[in-house]
């Protein structure tokens, strides 16, 4: 099988045994379990609720109920978030595709606004009456939940890209589309939070993406994703290697690259919906998750994305972790941090390569 | 012997279930209560004013990073703002109530948690009437209808205060320099209404129309209501500076202390109306 190829650095182009790959992936995993440990143990209440978990119920519901779901639901959503990211990649064979690419992120944020105006954030349309209105004007919305209307935009978002590109066949249209899909729905979005807004301040706590309220059902909802998930992604991952080559190669290999394109999209659409449905618009870990793995090691694309899932959980995790050290006792949504350190993190990374650069 | 307990018991469980009661809130979610809280965080400002202007103060164990009145509060541990309150914290604290804005995502997880969570967005002067009466049930206070007697009649109070020249003068109110304007069906434009002046944004554009700012200058008021950072704002907007209010000075600046008051649908809404008057009066001094 041949490397990635991604504007590689001469010096590392040569892929890793499989060996390598696994010794790394054990090492995340080992890193993420460390994590949880350190999860479960940092909080506004400090060290103490570990130490008096067995004989306080508060301090057990702390670190059971609350520390441990959000720690180990960080991980997850990361986890989707670098898969996505990687299958992104390698699917629009650019090394800057993001996740939120083809519109799930435009769409769920704009189900959300619709959802908060639909329920009446506040009932300002028409008085008290008017929560009580809306709630019965939309019953499905109320069902749904905000959780649900995330994930519905998300899918919804690339859809209607899907539908703009008129299929999947031609990258550079879908790539087009996604950004057309992007642009409109946030005019829409914007459109909705004129009309109403509250439902601006009420968005903050979704764009801004919070990880602090995922409690066990969100973790187990995000599991049932991410396996299935990785196992498709996996088996696709040939397909992402023979795209590397160019469309016309893969073609040439006899691959059904239409209803193969069509399943990795699925993947992403679903990774990015679930997640940003649970925890909000987190940027970067998608974009910079496969980045890392590939630094780590360069390898074809199925070691890759279990590569690039290890490292975005570990990224968001160590991100929530941050997130409520930094200004403790209160927290920062993990959001904000996750952009400064990603936003860093490349700017460091396009320097290294102008260097590496200038040496060959 | 066992009879007698048994009867005691049942008495006992019937004493308990006369008791307890049942509050619905803007979300529809009824909480029950069994005795009236009194371990409460409330990450909601105006909710804090009402607990404490209900004379439930002290039993407040925590706010948000925003409550600031009364001054006892800020002396209270904060939990985080009412959209990203820390989850955790909250939990530590063992409140028995948390109060919350309806537009928060956190009320799901914390009554996922077993918290009871009442959550609660007063935006009208009907909404500041209901959640007044909603919580003094909540707290079991007897106080929120002489609370909301004393809070009309201060409100009237000030409306005659406002000589009879004030009647009429038309007010332009900016609640944010976007710029959002207070509509007639905001709780700010019933003040005004109280007050005997004219709204000059039209009752067709909402509580808190985004508007154009064309309007505003085709609207000429005869009086600008705004923070004082609108108002800096203001003199910026291109064609704004020809209006004759603002030429002729006739505006207020509010300072922060002042604008949370103004735009806070909560207890204080009649010193927000003696605010206005206040305004008013400044400027008919000066004609």
């Amino acid at each position: 099988m041949n490397s990635t190829g991604l504007a590689p650095t001469p010096l590392a182009a040569v892929p890793v045994g499989p060996g390598r790959a696994t010794a790394l992936g054990l090492a995340l995993l080992a890193l993420a379990v460390l994590g949880l440990g350190l999860g479960a143990s940092v909080g506004s209440t400090g060290l103490d609720s570990v130490l008096n978990a067995r004989h306080d119920p508060v301090a057990w519901q702390i670190v059971w109920d609350i520390r441990l779901p959000r720690t180990l639901g960080a991980w997850l959503a990361g986890a989707l978030l670098g898969l996505s990211g990687a299958v992104a990649q390698g699917l629009f064979r650019n090394p800057l595709a993001d996740p939120f690419l083809l519109g799930s992120a435009s769409g769920a944020a704009l189900a959300v606004a619709l959802a908060f105006a639909a329920l009446g954030v506040s009932g300002m349309v028409s008085g008290s009456s008017g929560a009580a209105l809306a709630q019965a004007a939309s019953p499905a919305l109320a069902r749904l939940g905000l959780t649900g209307a995330a994930f519905v935009g998300a899918l919804g978002g690339v859809l209607l890209t899907l539908v703009l590109a008129q299929g999947v066949q031609q990258t550079l249209r879908l790539l087009l589309a996604g950004v057309v899909v992007g642009y409109v729905l946030g005019a829409v979005r914007e459109l909705v939070q004129l009309a109403q807004p509250d439902v601006l301040q009420a968005m903050q706590g979704f764009t801004l993406g919070i990880t602090g309220f995922v409690g066990w059902s969100a973790c187990a909802v995000m599991v049932a994703v991410l396996l299935p998930l990785l196992l498709a992604a996996w088996l696709l991952a040939r397909v992402l290697d023979a795209l590397t080559l160019g469309e016309d190669t893969a073609r040439s290999l006899g691959l059904p690259l239409a209803p193969l394109r069509a399943l990795l999209i699925a993947v992403l659409a679903l990774g990015t919906g679930t997640a940003v449905a649970q925890t909000g618009l987190i940027g970067f870990v998608g974009l910079v998750a496969p980045h890392l793995a590939r630094g780590l090691a360069r390898s074809t694309h199925g070691p890759l994305v279990l590569l690039s899932t290890l490292t975005g959980g570990l990224l968001l995790m160590a991100a929530d972790i941050a997130a409520r050290l930094v200004i403790a006792p209160q927290e920062l949504p993990v959001g904000v941090l996750t952009s400064v350190l990603g936003g860093l993190y490349l700017l460091w990374l396009m320097r290294q390569r102008t260097r590496a650069g200038r040496r060959a | 012997m066992t009879r007698r307990l048994l009867a005691l018991l049942l008495l006992w469980a019937w004493a308990c279930a006369a008791q307890a009661y049942d509050i619905t809130d803007d979300t529809g979610h009824v909480t029950r209560f069994a005795t009236p809280p009194a371990r409460i965080v409330s990450v909601l400002p105006s909710l804090t004013e009402t607990v404490c202007a209900l004379g439930a103060c002290e039993r407040l164990v925590a706010v948000d990073r925003y409550s600031n009145w009364p001054a006892a509060v800020r002396r209270l541990p904060q939990v985080g703002g009412g959209l990203d309150p820390s989850v955790e914290a909250i939990a530590a604290l063992k409140p028995d109530l948390v109060l919350m804005a309806t537009s928060s995502r956190a009320g799901v997880r914390l009554r996922a948690l077993g918290l009871k969570v009442l959550q609660l967005e007063p935006r009208t002067g009907a909404d500041v009437r209901r959640v007044v009466v909603t919580l003094g049930r909540a707290l079991g206070v007897a106080g929120a209808e002489a609370l909301l007697q004393r809070i009309d009649a201060d409100v009237a109070d000030a409306a005659n205060a406002l000589p009879a020249s004030a009647r009429g003068l038309r007010v332009y109110f900016e609640v944010s320099p976007a710029p959002h304007a207070a509509g007639r069906g905001s709780f700010i434009g019933e003040l005004m209404h109280r007050l005997g002046l004219v709204n000059v944004i039209g009752p067709e554009q909402g509580p808190f129309p985004r508007i154009n700012p064309e309007y505003v200058v085709r609207a000429a008021p005869d009086l600008i209501m705004a923070s004082q950072r609108s108002l800096i704002d203001m003199a910026r907007r291109p064609g704004w500076a020809g209006m004759a209010a603002l030429r002729e000075q006739r505006t207020c600046g509010f300072d922060a202390e002042q604008r949370d008051v103004l735009v806070r649908a909560g207890p204080r809404i009649a010193e927000g109306a003696r605010l206005m008057v206040q305004c008013v009066r400044q400027h008919l001094d000066k004609r």
